[in-house]
């Protein structure tokens, strides 16, 4: 069916939206997720896309350009990483208000200062609140599998919000990995033409984006963003069940990576997840029930999926790359206890923040992380809550 | 399930990078599973740089460094005074050094018994056949011959396909040569 290659996760992202084909693309070029960017203006140039690319002079004027051209009716896409995703802070509010589906792929990086230009998720966390949907991806498979199906779930009138679509910077962004890349006919079946809904370019129809609105109708119109949110679980579900009936890959809102009967387990996003499947075979073939859940959607954020695959667990470690610097753990952790607090039974959680810029994450760190999953387990007692690891003491 | 790590050390520019993508490409052409990636540092031509691989009958999961490589390939021996590339690796690694040296000075030297140890002198075949020093094709010839990782007749038909989209046809077959070459002519075998 599919091609089977080896290529890295950012030309894989670059040949998705080459087959995807949008209307626009407006982009500034950031480390890690330049390639895309440069691969995909290749494609442009030989004629590959009918896609019109906009090199715009900084990320905020780049979302900017997305935000109108979507407003108009067009299918967007932009790519961008760390500082970049964090100059266009103000505008993703503005896409998701607007409910413009725009899908942006996101080479994960590390947020300055110091500068860094490897991969944790600490850009995406500064845009958890953001009203974009946020999708995780393991590997260059999954990076160009997620963002094919962003488009869909983003474009679907349940919905309408945008979508960014992680892969860690450099681990999987400049990695070369053996994958497949389906058939552009495929690919383009699968997405479907879009049909704008209430475009700005439809002069019969005149409509505004964006006014003023005050006390008398913000919050209902923030209130429909919070119930597409909540539309976009089962919709993710539907499109993932359409993709792995055309192509075979299954999806869900995570993966549960031999969970069903584990005693502890790792919840752990991106590139990292893959490392720790490595570690549980191997304590797997010890005895150990260890297990993993490898988030995939963190917005919206299934809450009540989490707490019933992780509520027979003894002791979860939730592992952060990426720090809000509360003072009391990542920003996955609370919400992943929250998730937990009605459960019966419930396992008792730590938090482990690991890997910022992109500091490795070894087979070793992974098996002292779940040896001390299990003595909570035995014990019952929790020694240190939350803490750093992979760090020099 | 049996995973090959092998570690690329060489200088920026020497294609040490381009090197660990073909392997992982012919690899996968025979049907195994691959990951190629450098080691991303200040970037500039020259620097000492490290490149790896991971190559499994089994699909790879793991995404950590390779930290204790069976396979270590030095592309530019200058680094042996220089760099550790014993670092990490267990007493049964093989070493692939590009020199003139024979295996068992390069072994006295890396403190290695020498029958881990194989040489050839990529960059005078580069110089024969491709008119310039680039090391790193026909070091692909030796590691074929040395550890059998990537068959011969893979390897020739991967490079045949993937350097005729870029480069003409005197290049593509100086390459084949060179990889030829290098493969009959490695040392300690």
């Amino acid at each position: 069916m599919g091609q089977r290659v080896a290529m890295t996760g950012n030309i894989a992202v670059a040949n998705a939206m080459r087959q995807i084909n949008p209307d626009v693309c407006a982009a500034y070029p950031i480390t890690p997720s330049t390639e895309i960017m440069q691969q995909f203006s290749s494609f442009v140039a030989d004629g590959l896309v009918k896609t019109v690319l906009v090199p715009a002079e900084s990320e905020h004027s780049a979302m900017s350009a997305c935000i109108g051209a979507a407003g108009a009716g067009g299918r967007v896409m932009t790519a961008t990483s760390s500082q970049g995703l964090a100059l266009m802070w103000e505008m993703l509010f503005i896409a998701a208000g607007n409910r413009l589906p725009i899908v942006l792929a996101m080479a994960n990086r590390a947020l300055s200062a110091p500068i860094n230009i490897h991969g944790d998720t600490s850009d995406a966390m500064g845009a958890r609140d953001s009203g974009w949907i946020q999708i995780f991806s393991e590997n260059a498979q999954e990076a160009y599998d997620n963002l094919i199906q962003a488009v869909r779930i983003a474009e679907h009138l349940d919905v309408r919000l945008p979508v960014m679509v992680g892969m860690d910077g450099f681990i999987i962004s400049h990695s070369i990995e053996s994958m497949e890349l389906l058939e552009d006919e495929a690919v383009r079946d699968f997405v479907g033409e879009y049909i704008p809904n209430r475009p700005l370019l439809d002069i019969q129809n005149p409509r505004t984006y964006g006014p003023l609105d005050l006390q008398d109708y913000y919050i209902e119109h923030k209130r429909q963003e919070y119930e597409a949110m909540k539309n976009a679980k089962s919709v993710i579900l539907e499109v993932a069940r359409d993709f792995s009936d055309r192509f075979g890959r299954e999806y869900g809102l995570f993966e549960s990576y031999r969970l069903d009967d584990a005693e502890v387990a790792i919840v752990v996003l991106n590139s990292a997840a893959g490392t720790v499947k490595t570690v549980i075979d191997a304590l797997r073939a010890d005895g150990v029930k260890a297990g993993l859940l490898k988030p995939r959607i963190f917005r919206p954020f299934p809450a009540d999926e989490i707490a019933a695959a992780l509520s027979g667990v003894k002791a979860v470690c939730v592992m952060d790359r990426a720090d809000g610097v509360n003072a009391v753990g990542g920003p996955l952790f609370p919400e992943f206890r929250s998730a937990l607090y009605d459960s019966n039974p419930r396992p008792m959680m730590i938090n482990k923040v690991f890997g910022l810029g992109g500091r490795d994450l070894g087979l070793h760190h992974v098996r002292e992380v779940f040896a001390e999953l299990q003595t909570i387990a035995e014990t019952g007692k929790i020694e240190t809550l939350a803490e750093y690891i992979t760090v020099r003491n | 399930m049996a995973i090959t790590e092998v570690r690329w050390h060489a200088r920026a520019g020497q294609g040490a990078v381009t090197a660990a993508k073909v392997l992982a490409e012919a690899t996968m052409a025979q049907g195994e599973y691959v990951q190629a990636f450098p080691e991303y540092g200040p970037e500039r031509m020259g620097a000492p740089l490290r490149a790896y691989n991971r190559i499994s009958d089994k699909p790879l999961t793991m995404h950590c460094q390779v930290t204790d490589p069976n396979v270590v390939i030095v592309v530019d021996s200058s680094l042996l005074g220089t760099q550790d590339v014993t670092e990490g690796t267990p007493e049964d690694a093989v070493f692939l050094v590009n020199t003139a040296h024979s295996p068992e000075e390069i072994a006295e030297k890396l403190g290695r018994p020498v029958d881990r140890v194989v040489t050839v002198d990529a960059t005078q075949i580069s110089i024969d056949c491709l008119g310039r020093p680039i090391p790193n094709t026909p070091l692909l010839g030796a590691l074929s011959r040395a550890t059998g990782l990537v068959g011969l007749d893979v390897l020739l038909e991967d490079l045949a396909v993937n350097l005729k989209k870029k480069f003409p046809e005197k290049i593509v077959q100086g390459n084949i040569a060179s990889v030829e070459r290098a493969y009959k002519e490695v040392k300690g075998i």
